[in-house]
C-alpha cells in the first residue's frame, strides 16, 4: 500500500495549524542547540533556524517508521492517526529520535553561530519564537493553511522588531526571502543565508583544511536563491580542494528529499542515484542543507562521508576557543 | 476523454499558471529524475484541455514531483513547471481530499 496522501496531508495541515510546525517538537528539543552560546534574545537582525536542523533526527525517525508501512496494508493507521493527531501531538511517538542523530544536529546550528561570530557579526535569537517557515505545507499546495501560517511568522517577526535575519538552510532562506513577500503586502524583512553573509564579511586567516570534497547543490539554494559561489569560495578559502559532480551549479540533481514523506522508496532511489554521481567525483561529499543531507547521509553507503559545509568552515575558520 | 470548459476556472490559476507556453519539446521529460512519461507536458495538455477526469486520476504522478526545477532550467519556453505542479496540488487537495481550507 503506498502512504494515504489526503491523510499524511491532512495531518501536516492539522499540525501546522494547531502546533505552528511539520513535525512539532518539544521547547527544549528546538533550543537545545543553543546552550552555553549566550545567543541574546531578540535584535534587529536575529539568526532563523526555522527548526529544519532540529527536525532531522524526526525526519530520519520517521522514515524508519514509513519504510515499514510503505509497503504494508495499514492505510487505517494512518487515518486514525490523523484523528488522534488533532488532539494530542503524536510526533514525538511517532518519531522516536536518536541521542546521536540530535548532537549532530545541534552541532550543525552551533557550528553556524561560531562561524557568524568569527566572522565578526553581531545577532540574536528569537529562541521559542523560531518557528517553522512552512515550506512543506507550502510545496504539497496547502495553500491556505500555508498563507495563514505565513502571515503568523511574519507578525511574530515584526512584533520583535526584526529587521535583517539570517537564515540557515535553502528552504527558508526561500520561504523568508521569495515566497513570503507575494503573501504579504509592504513585506519589508531583509533575509540572507549565513552562507552569504560569510561569503561577505572577512574571515580570520584560515587554517586549511587537508581534504578533497565535492559539493552537492542544493536544489533551492541553485535554482531559486541564487546561492551558487559562496560555498564554494569559502571552502576553497578554507583550503578544501573541490571536484564539481557531473551535474552541479543551476544544474544540480535532486536529493530526493521532497518525495520522503509521500512516496518514501522512490524518495531513496533518488537519493541513491545521486550518491553514485556524487562519489564518481569524491567519497567527500559536501552537503548545504539539513534535508539534502538527511536523505544523501541515509542513502550512502559506509565508504562515503557525507557532511555539512558548516563541519568544514568551522574547521577552517573558527578559532580553537570560539 | 471528456472536456470541461470550467475545470480551468476551477483550479483558480493565477498568474504563475503558464502551462499554455509548453511546446511539447519533451526536455522536461528526459531531464525528469523521476523520469516520468506523463510530467509535465501531457499534465499540462490534459488541463489546458479541460480534461478534469484526466488530471485528477493522476494523483500519483502530481505528488511524485520534486519542485526541485531541473526541467525549468531547461525548458526553452521558460515554463514555470514547479508552481504549475503546485497549483494542480491545490486543485487536487480541494476536489479530492478535502483539503481547502487547510
Ligand atoms: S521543457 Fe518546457 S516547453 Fe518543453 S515540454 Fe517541458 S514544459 Fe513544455
Ligand atoms: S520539478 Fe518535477 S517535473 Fe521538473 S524535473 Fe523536478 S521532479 Fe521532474
Amino acid at each position: 500500500m503506498p502512504i494515504p496522501i489526503d491523510s499524511t496531508l491532512g495531518m501536516l495541515a492539522d499540525n501546522l495549524r494547531k502546533r505552528r510546525s511539520a513535525l512539532p517538537m518539544g521547547r527544549r528539543t528546538r533550543l537545545a542547540w543553543t546552550k552555553g552560546l549566550g545567543i541574546p534574545r531578540g535584535g534587529e537582525t536575529v539568526l532563523y533556524t526555522g527548526q529544519m536542523w532540529q527536525m532531522v533526527p524526526a525526519i530520519n525517525a520517521m522514515s524508519r517508521q514509513l519504510a515499514k508501512y510503505e509497503n504494508s496494508r495499514f492505510s487505517g493507521v494512518f487515518r486514525l492517526a490523523r484523528s488522534v493527531n488533532r488532539f494530542v501531538n503524536l510526533t514525538p511517538f511517532l518519531a522516536r529520535t536518536r541521542a546521536k542523530e540530535r548532537a549532530v544536529a545541534n552541532a550543525r546550528l552551533r557550528n553556524v553561530a561560531r562561524l557568524l561570530r568569527a566572522a565578526g557579526v553581531t545577532f540574536g535569537y528569537l529562541y521559542e519564537d523560531d518557528l517553522y517557515a512552512g515550506t512543506l505545507a507550502h510545496d504539497e499546495g496547502l495553500d491556505q493553511g500555508f498563507a495563514r501560517h505565513a502571515r503568523f511568522v511574519y507578525s511574530v517577526l515584526k512584533a520583535h522588531g526584526v529587521q535583517r535575519v539570517i537564515t540557515v538552510d535553502p528552504h527558508t532562506t526561500n520561504m523568508l526571502r521569495t515566497v513570503y513577500p507575494k503573501l504579504i503586502p509592504g513585506y519589508a524583512l531583509e533575509v540572507r543565508s549565513y552562507l552569504e553573509v560569510l561569503a561577505e564579511s572577512t574571515l580570520p586567516t584560515p587554517r586549511p583544511v587537508d581534504k578533497s570534497v565535492t559539493l552537492h547543490d542544493s536544489c533551492v539554494y541553485a535554482r531559486s536563491e541564487g546561492v551558487l559561489e559562496q560555498p564554494r569560495k569559502l571552502l576553497t578559502g578554507g583550503g578544501v580542494r573541490l571536484s564539481e559532480p557531473e551535474l552541479s551549479g543551476k544544474l544540480t540533481f535532486c536529493c530526493g528529499g521532497p518525495l520522503e514523506t509521500l512516496f518514501p522508496g522512490r524518495s531513496g532511489e533518488i537519493a541513491r542515484a545521486r550518491v553514485e554521481q556524487l562519489r564518481r567525483a569524491s567519497p567527500n561529499i559536501v552537503t548545504a542543507c539539513p534535508l539534502c543531507f538527511a536523505n544523501l547521509s541515509r542513502a550512502a553507503p559506509d565508504q562515503v562521508d557525507v557532511r555539512d559545509i558548516s563541519d568544514y568552515l568551522t574547521e577552517a575558520y573558527v578559532p580553537a576557543e570560539a | 476523454m471528456k472536456s470541461d470548459p470550467t475545470f480551468l476556472r476551477d483550479l483558480h490559476v493565477g498568474a504563475e499558471f503558464d502551462a499554455q507556453l509548453c511546446m511539447n519539446c519533451g526536455t522536461c521529460t528526459a531531464l525528469c529524475p523521476l523520469g516520468i512519461e506523463l510530467m509535465p507536458r501531457k499534465l499540462f495538455r490534459r488541463a489546458l484541455l479541460g480534461d478534469r477526469e484526466g488530471v485528477l486520476g493522476q494523483k500519483d504522478t502530481i505528488y511524485s514531483c520534486l519542485l526541485c526545477r531541473l526541467c525549468e532550467a531547461n525548458c526553452p519556453a521558460g515554463v514555470h513547471i514547479a508552481e504549475n505542479v503546485r497549483t494542480l496540488r491545490v486543485a487536487l487537495n480541494r476536489e479530492l481530499f478535502g483539503l481547502a481550507e487547510a
